[in-house]
Formats: structure tokens, sequence, C-alpha cells
């Protein structure tokens, strides 16, 4: 019997059939929902023989366009899951008074709050910034494509393995119940003996790969392969805010693997950095871990700040104001975003001196922020204004956001926030700026660049349904946790004694129903705007008289991007190009260099999810198998030199004469 | 990618940035060599034999000595200046030292006022205190 | 249409030639080389907090033989020259030379890690495990992720060699070789602070 025992170690590590939540309804009911839908894509699929078209256009695709626009799709799936868990919190939260215990037990709703923070943050909100900026930068700055293609496509797949990674969390043993950021010594060995730590782990450690790969990329892509003329001072703001977002990923996300990997030694080799006993120090990882978590704030928020200054310039028909201050207030937020990290921790007892050092350079760090939103109002200043979709959500993002910076820097006030810290004040604050800064942000440029992406717009009926879903059910699902936090409420209760408190719950639950019925709004565009896509149709390529050059070229664009690299004598270059008679040239076309399509990304996201999941559950023999696997892989990938070809001429003409009787048949 | 972009070569006037790297020479390597091994020779020397006889300005002579010799490193050996790149190397390597001075005396700092404050008595108090 | 970038022809909108942007990997592998600089700057700032709680273990003192530290040092060093030598041949065009030099920096390098590892080996069998105490496991953290980076460059030196002796000195095997010798020399950059920082310091309490 122990030899028995021993061999079923041997092969399935910890993992027995218990590990399988089949005694939890609701997890059941939700894995039959996951697999009935998947099953249904996975049929379509075979139905419509779409697998060949999907891998080699789109899978194994090195395209910057088509990888930009994966990782907005991974991002909107995940926000489903993402949003789903909240929508249970606020649930349960709105019950769960007195006699009522709710509907989730402690260690369900510890697992949904984690995985919550988690997805949102590195499954939603770092996808569709990579996926934007992925879109968009080599387009605004008239680039064929990224510095490294391939590594592009191996970025994207890894991130895939990442939210794969905690997806299978929900239904092969358990997530993380420790909070978003899995402070030891609860998230050590002794505090959380099982797997949802090492899914938590390792679902970040190969998503970052990916992240810190795609930094890297698109560094290299702004330096190096801006077209002629666009000096630094003439990149687009995005293009300048991607920069900076960029600089902070390369310079964080380290940091973050580091962590990670010690608390990683901690829990599987028994060594004794974040233990409590041995010379251990727990808070050495709460320190580490927001050197890295206080600059990812802003490599989330950097972005949205450009899609805002492309947006107002464009539907206000004006330059944007301050341009050169926008930058050097993007610079500076990059610096300074590093030196106030302990303000996550004032009550860890560093005592005064540290903690007044920490409160003022937080204090410091709004100025910068409060100088871009003078810029936005002072662009619209007699501007002629154009109430589009994505003009609201950037309306709505300047009161939203300045909302919730205020209160950013009441919390920064180390008195105050003693009283506040862990409460849910701190919960509606970083709602506050988070979903109306970065999911505004985005949400707004996924409207406005995707015509540039499809070829039609969005149907604006259901696009301002959704803008106005969204921003009343904000304001209804945080204001009252403001409230319960002047009060003295903690986060991460999943019951209260107090019923007074409840009236405050069950608005914010009203809220989040509001904000469920603006994600199914932004469906519905999709879905109408599909539908109607030939009434919407964009044929000039520029549907918003935009600035910047994405613009010059056709919707969707081709897959050179440019039959001709621009050149640039202005920061909006293709509005000069327009104001200066600038006309699109139909002869002399030249083969143009592009890279070659490549499997070897998706192979090693796949082989690592296996990889994943045998180190979570002690699967030694697969785990070394799986290593190996990716090494080999990688190693053989070197070996091929042969990463290129050439679009022939006719191809390119092909497609230029198609453009050029689109634009003739419109005009 | 760049087979093919060196069968071009001439075509046109954007080419031949070449890869951006300073290239050494002979009298590089052997000046950093030397000058390398002199500089991890003395720290060595100095703390096996204690030639200073005082431990504190030990520490601070070899610490200087270390922020020497990663320079030589630096110029000797990974060709690090200004201009390479377009200056862009050395803007990063600027920016990454900074976050490292961050990190590391950040740390030290928070963490020594964490232990100070909160920690009834050192470790090595501690030490002394067991049985 | 021979106009610099610098001062374009104002009404020109567009280049008539193919523009071919400049190759970004160098600039992209010194980044990578930044971000991991910045990995290190995390273990060492552990070690710094965590370095001196030995949990009435062993110190620095009773475990460093800085003889051993200096003889591995100098195999680092001498790697770094041997490859320094091997980039000059490259640059010559001599792809046997330069195989030659390559072959000398793998086995500096492997003495190097064997060194590392009977060190480790004997620190183990003298029961300072890293699980004894928070030191020991900032100490082995550091040094092994070092030695780590050791081994994986080896990995990529013989990789690199079997390319060089298929298609012999393409641009694409002189980018790849230019990238690991700034991966080498920026091993032995932070080997600077290991034995500085670590070794020295740590038998100088």
């Amino acid at each position: 019997m122990f030899s028995n025992l021993d061999l079923q170690k041997l092969v399935f590590g910890r993992l027995t059939l218990e590990a399988i939540p089949y005694h939890e309804p609701i997890v059941l009911i939700t894995f039959l929902g996951v697999a009935a839908g998947g099953l249904a894509v996975l049929g379509a699929v075979t139905y419509f023989r779409l697998w060949g078209y999907l891998w080699r256009e789109w899978l194994t695709s090195v395209d910057h366009k088509k990888i930009g626009i994966m990782y907005v799709i991974l991002a909107l799936v995940m926000l489903l899951r993402g949003f789903a868990d909240a929508l249970m919190m606020r649930a349960q939260q709105a019950m769960a008074f007195g006699a009522n215990e709710g509907f989730l037990p402690p260690h369900h709703y510890d697992q949904i709050f984690t995985a919550h923070g988690v997805i949102m943050i590195f499954f939603v909100a770092m996808p569709l910034v990579t996926g934007l900026m992925n879109f968009v930068v080599p387009l605004q700055i008239g680039a064929r494509d990224v510095a490294f293609p391939f590594l592009n496509n191996f970025s994207f797949w890894m991130t895939v393995s990442g939210a794969l990674t905690v997806m299978v969390s929900l239904f092969v043993g358990e997530f993380a119940r420790t909070g978003w950021l899995a402070y030891p010594p609860l998230s050590g060995p002794a505090g959380s003996p099982g797997v949802g730590v090492d899914y938590y782990i390792w679902a970040l450690q190969i998503a970052g790969i990916g992240t810190l790969l795609s930094g890297i990329n698109l560094i290299a892509t702004i330096v190096k392969m801006r077209a002629p003329g666009m000096s630094m001072m003439k990149m687009p703001v995005f293009t300048w805010t991607a920069l900076c977002t960029n600089i902070l990923i390369v310079a964080a996300f380290p940091i973050l693997t580091a962590v990670l990997a010690l608390l990683s030694l901690d829990r599987y080799v028994g060594t004794h950095f974040f233990s409590n006993d041995l010379g251990g120090n727990p808070m050495m990882y709460v320190n580490l871990i927001w050197i890295w978590g206080h600059p990812e704030v802003y490599i989330l928020i950097l972005p949205a700040f450009g899609v805002f200054s492309e947006i107002v310039s464009t539907f206000s028909s004006k330059r944007l104001f301050g341009y050169a201050s926008m930058v050097y207030a993007t610079v500076v937020i990059t610096i300074l975003s590093y030196l106030v990290w302990l303000h996550h921790f004032f009550t860890m007892g560093s005592g005064a001196s540290v903690n007044s050092f920490f409160g003022i350079t937080t204090m410091i760090i709004s100025i910068p922020t409060g100088a871009k939103i003078f810029n936005w109002l002072f662009t619209m200043y007699k501007g002629r204004i154009r109430f589009e979709v994505p003009m609201l959500w950037t309306l709505g993002f300047m009161v939203t956001f300045t909302v919730g910076g205020m209160t950013g820097v009441l919390l920064a006030v180390p008195p105050a926030d003693f009283v506040l810290h862990n409460s849910l004040f701190l919960i509606a604050h970083f709602h506050n700026v988070i979903i109306g800064g970065v999911l505004f942000g985005m949400l707004a440029g996924i409207t406005y660049w995707f015509p540039k992406a499809f070829g039609y717009k969005l149907d604006p009926f259901w696009g301002k349904t959704s803008f106005w879903f969204w921003l009343t059910g904000f304001w209804f699902a945080f204001m009252p946790l403001y409230v319960l936090g002047l009060m003295g409420v903690t986060r991460r209760l999943n019951h209260f004694d107090d019923p007074s408190l409840q009236i405050w719950f069950v608005i914010a639950a009203f809220g989040a129903v509001l904000v469920l019925l603006g994600i199914l709004s932004f469906i519905m565009t999709l879905v109408v705007s599909f539908v109607k896509r030939e009434e919407l149709r964009d044929v000039t390529g520029d549907p918003w008289g935009g600035r910047t050059l994405e613009w010059s070229t056709s919707s969707p664009p081709p897959d050179y991007n440019f039959a001709f690299t621009p050149m640039v004598h202005d920061g909006d270059a293709w509005w000069d190009m327009k104001r200066r008679g600038y006309s699109r040239p139909l002869h002399g076309f030249k083969p143009i260099h592009m890279p070659r399509n490549t499997g070897t990304g998706v192979i090693l996201g796949m082989i690592s999810i296996v990889f994943a999941f045998a180190m979570i559950w002690y699967i030694w023999w697969l785990a070394a198998a799986t290593f190996v696997a990716m090494l080999a892989v990688t190693i053989v990938h070197t070996f091929n030199y042969n990463r290129d070809f050439y679009i022939p001429v006719d191809a390119v003409m092909g497609a230029e004469n198609k453009r050029t009787k689109m634009l003739a048949g419109h005009v | 990618m760049s087979a093919a972009t060196d069968s071009n070569q001439g075509a046109h006037d954007h080419h031949d940035h070449g890869d951006g790297a300073a290239h050494g020479s002979m009298k590089g390597y052997v000046t950093g060599f030397v000058l390398a091994a002199i500089l991890t020779a003395i720290p060595f020397w100095l703390v096996m034999t204690d030639a200073l006889g005082n431990k504190q300005t030990t520490g601070l002579v070899i610490m200087a000595l270390a922020v020497v010799q990663i320079i030589v490193h630096m110029v000797y050996f990974l060709h690090m200046n200004t201009k390479s790149e377009g200056g862009w190397n050395f803007l990063a390597l600027i920016f990454t030292l900074t976050l490292v001075v961050i990190t590391l005396t950040g740390s030290i700092w928070v963490m020594y006022h964490l232990n100070t404050n909160m920690m009834p008595m050192s470790p090595m108090d501690m030490k002394h205190q067991m049985p | 249409m021979k106009t610099a970038a610098g001062q374009p022809d104002s009404t020109t909108f567009y280049l008539e030639e193919e523009h071919h942007p400049e190759q970004g990997t160098m600039l992209g592998f010194w980044i990578y080389l930044m971000s991991d600089c910045l990995i290190f700057a995390v273990l060492f700032a552990t070690y710094a907090v965590l370095g001196r709680n030995y949990a009435a273990g062993p110190s620095p003192k009773d475990l460093f033989e800085l003889p051993l530290v200096a003889v591995n040092t100098t195999m680092l060093l001498f790697s770094s020259i041997t490859y320094g030598f091997a980039m000059l041949e490259m640059e010559k065009g001599k792809q046997k030379n330069t195989l030659i030099w390559l072959t000398i920096t793998g086995l500096f390098g492997l003495a190097f890690v064997g060194i590392e590892l009977y060190e480790f080996a004997h620190l183990i069998h003298e029961g300072a495990t890293p699980q004894r105490s928070a030191f020991l496991s900032a100490f082995f953290t550091l040094v092994g992720t070092h030695g780590l980076h050791v081994t994986l460059g080896i990995v990529w030196l013989v990789i690199l060699m079997v390319q060089v002796n298929q298609r012999g000195l393409v641009p694409e095997n002189k980018r790849r070789l230019m990238c690991l010798s700034l991966f080498w020399h920026f091993l032995d950059v932070i080997w600077i602070g290991v034995f500085t920082f670590v070794y020295l310091m740590g038998v100088l309490q």
C-alpha cells in the first residue's frame, strides 16, 4: 500500500481527485458554463474550418497590429471573469449581515477577492495597455513593425499562459487566499500550505516574462524605428507615454520577478527570507514588492494619459495645449514613481522621518498629474469640441479621476493614513483612479482606434449607453465605500454585524449592477457595429479628422502599414500633411521587407503552462521534462536564420490600388 | 533579418548605422585587465592582512575600489561611453544606477528604522542574552 | 531624394526608397541587461537587510575562505579578457582563432562554476545550508543567481560556437557574439559587487 502511495506521489505529485472542487456548486456551475462556452467556440472554429486560418493569420502572426488586437481580446475576456468576481463580492457584502452568512464561505470569498485583484491588474489592465501600445505605437511613428517581431509574439503567448494558469486554478485546486500581493507570512509555507499561492506565483512569473520582454521591445521600437524627421519632441504624446510606461516596465518588473522568486524559495526550498523565525523578515517582502507596485500604478495610468491627450486634441480640432509640459510631466512622473513606495505601508512603523519623506514625495507627484489635467482643459478651451464617444469617456475621466486623485493626496498624509489604512476608503480611492483613469482610458482608446483596426466605427448609440452606465455605475458603487471607509469599515470582510451599514453596501451592489449593464452594452456595441459594419465603414482611413500618422494609412492598415515610409516635419505629422497638400503616392512601389510568422511563441507558451502546473503540484518529472523542452525549443529557434521575406511589388500595388478605388468611390 | 538588410547595402542612404556598439582594441582590453587585476588584488590584500588596522577604513576603501573597478570594467570591457547607440545606452545605465541606489539605500533605510522602532532588541542583543 | 533626416525637404512627405531602420538588437539587449541588474539589486538589498541575521548560526567569518574566492575571482577575470580576445579576432574575421578563444573562455567559466559548486557543497556539508538562517538564505541566493547566470552564459557560448562553426562569422552571429560579450562582462561587473560586498565585507565584520 505504501509503495502504491509513493508511486502515485511520483507520478501525480500532490495532485489528487479531491483537488477538483466538484462539491462546490458555484465553482461547478461556473465550470460547466466555461466548458460549454469553450466547447461551443472550439466547435464553431472546427465547423467553419477556421483552424488553419487562425493558426496562420493570428496565432503565429508577428504582425504588431494582430498581436495588439489579441491582447485586447484577452483583456476583455478576462474582464468578464474579474467582473464576475466583483459582482459576487458586492452581492455577498450586501446580504451578509447579522444572522445571514451570505452565499460565500470565508475560504471561497478570500480566493475571490485575491483573484479579482490579480486578474484585473495583471490580465485586464496590463494586456489592455500593452495591446493598445502594440497596435498604435508603430503606426504612430511610421514603422512597419516593432523592433523584435518574434519576441512580440512570444511575449503575448506568455501573457496568455499566465492568464490560463489563473483560470486552471478555478477548477483544479484553489487560488491564493492572501490578497492580490500575497504578503508573507500568510503566503509562506506555514500560512498557505496549499497550491493557491503557487498558482499565484507561477501565473505572475510567466506573465511577467512576457511583460518585461514586450517592454524592451517597445523601447527599442520607439528609440530606433521612428520615421525620418520625427525627433523626440515631435513624437505623438501617446508614443511618449508609451515610452515612459515601457521604461517603467523594464525597470519595475524585474523587482517583482526577484521578490516572487524569493517567496518561492521560502515555499519550495525552505529558506528564511520572509519567515518569522531564523532571521527572516516578512516586512522586507512588503518593502520590495511595493518598489515594483508603485511604478506599476503609473505603468497603467501613463498610457491612459496618452490616449486622452490624443483624443482631446483630435476632438477639439486643436493642437494639444502645452505639448512640452505634457512630455516633461510624463518624464517627471516616471522618475518620481520610484520614490513613493512606502506610502503603501505607512503603518508598518518605520517612524516619523521615513513616513514624512515618503508622504511629501507622494504629494509632489500629484503636481505633474495636475498639470496634465490643466493641459487637457486648455486644449478644450475655445476648441470646436465634438462630443463623440471617445470624448465622452475623456470627460468622464477628467471628473472621476480628479476626485480619485484628491482622495489619494488625503491618503498621502501619514496621520490620515493611519486612520484610513486598509479601510474601504482605500478601496474606493484606488478603484476611483483605476476605473476612472485606466479603464475609461482604455475604453476610450478602443473606441477611438477601433475603426483603424477593423475598418468600421463602433455604433455611437450603444457606445454612449455603455459610457453612461459605466459612469453612473462607478459613482454608485464606490461613493458608498468612501463613506464606509470613513466610518472605519475595513477591507476583505465577508460578514458584518452592524446592520446600520447594510444600506451602503446595497447601494454599492446597485452600482455594480449598473456597471454590469455598462459591460453588456459594450458587448452590444461590438455586436451591433459588426452587423451594421457597411453603414459604419471608414473608407478614408481618417474617420475622426486625426492628427497623427496612424490616420494617414488605410483602415485597416495593410500588413506593411505604409507603402512608403513617411517623412515627418511637425508634431502633428498627419495634420501637417493634410494642411500642406499631401497627395497619396500612386506609383513607384518597391518590394517590402517583412518578418516571417513563427509558431515558436505559441509552442513555448503552451509548454510553459504545463511546466507551471507541474511545479504547482510537485510533479517533478513533468517539470523537468517541460523545462528541458522549453530550452530545446528556444535553442532550435535560434538555429533558424530564415526569418524574413519580401512582399512582392504586385501585392503592394494591388493593395494600394484597391485603396485608391475605395477613396475615389466615396469622396 | 539583417542578412537581407545587408544584401541591400548601398541602395539607399539610411543604411549602415552598424550595430552601434563601440569596439575594443588590444590595448584597451589589456589596460582594462591590468587595472582590474590591480583593483582586485588590493582589496583582497587589505582584508586578508588587515594592513590598515581599522575595519571601518578598510571597508570604505574596498567599497571605493569596487566602484573604481566597476567603472574600469564598464569602460574597457563593456565599451561604455556617452555616445554609443546615440547616448541611449548611457542614459539607460544612469537611470538603472539611480534605481539601484534607490532600491538599496531605500530598503536599508526603511528596514533599519523599522527594526529600531519595532524590535525590542537587536538580533545581536538577543544572541548575547541567549542562555 | 538625398535629403538627410536633419534638414528635410519640407514638401516631401515620404521616402521613395525603402527605409531600413537601425538595428535595435544591441540596444534591446543592453536594456535587458539593465533589467537583470535590477534583479541583482533586489538580491543585494535583501542581503544588505538580512545579511546579519545569523539566527545563532555561523557568520561570514566562520565560513568564507578568501583564498578560494580570490582564485574564483581570477577565473572570471581571465575569462573576461579571453572573451575580449575572441571579439578582437572576430572583428578581424578570423573564425578559427575566435573559436579557440571562446573555448578558453568557456573553460574559465566552467572552472568558476566548478569552484563555486565546491564551495557550496563544502558549506552545506558543514551544516551551513540555505535553510539555516536568513543570512545563509540571502547568501546562497545572491551568489547562486550569479552562478546560474554564468552557467547559462556557458550554455549560450556553446550554442554560439556551434552556430559560428556552421555558418561562419555572418552578421547575425557577430551580433549574437556581441550580445554574449555584453552579458559575460556584465556578470563580471556583478561579481565585483559580490566579492566586495559579500565576501570581503563579510570577513571584515
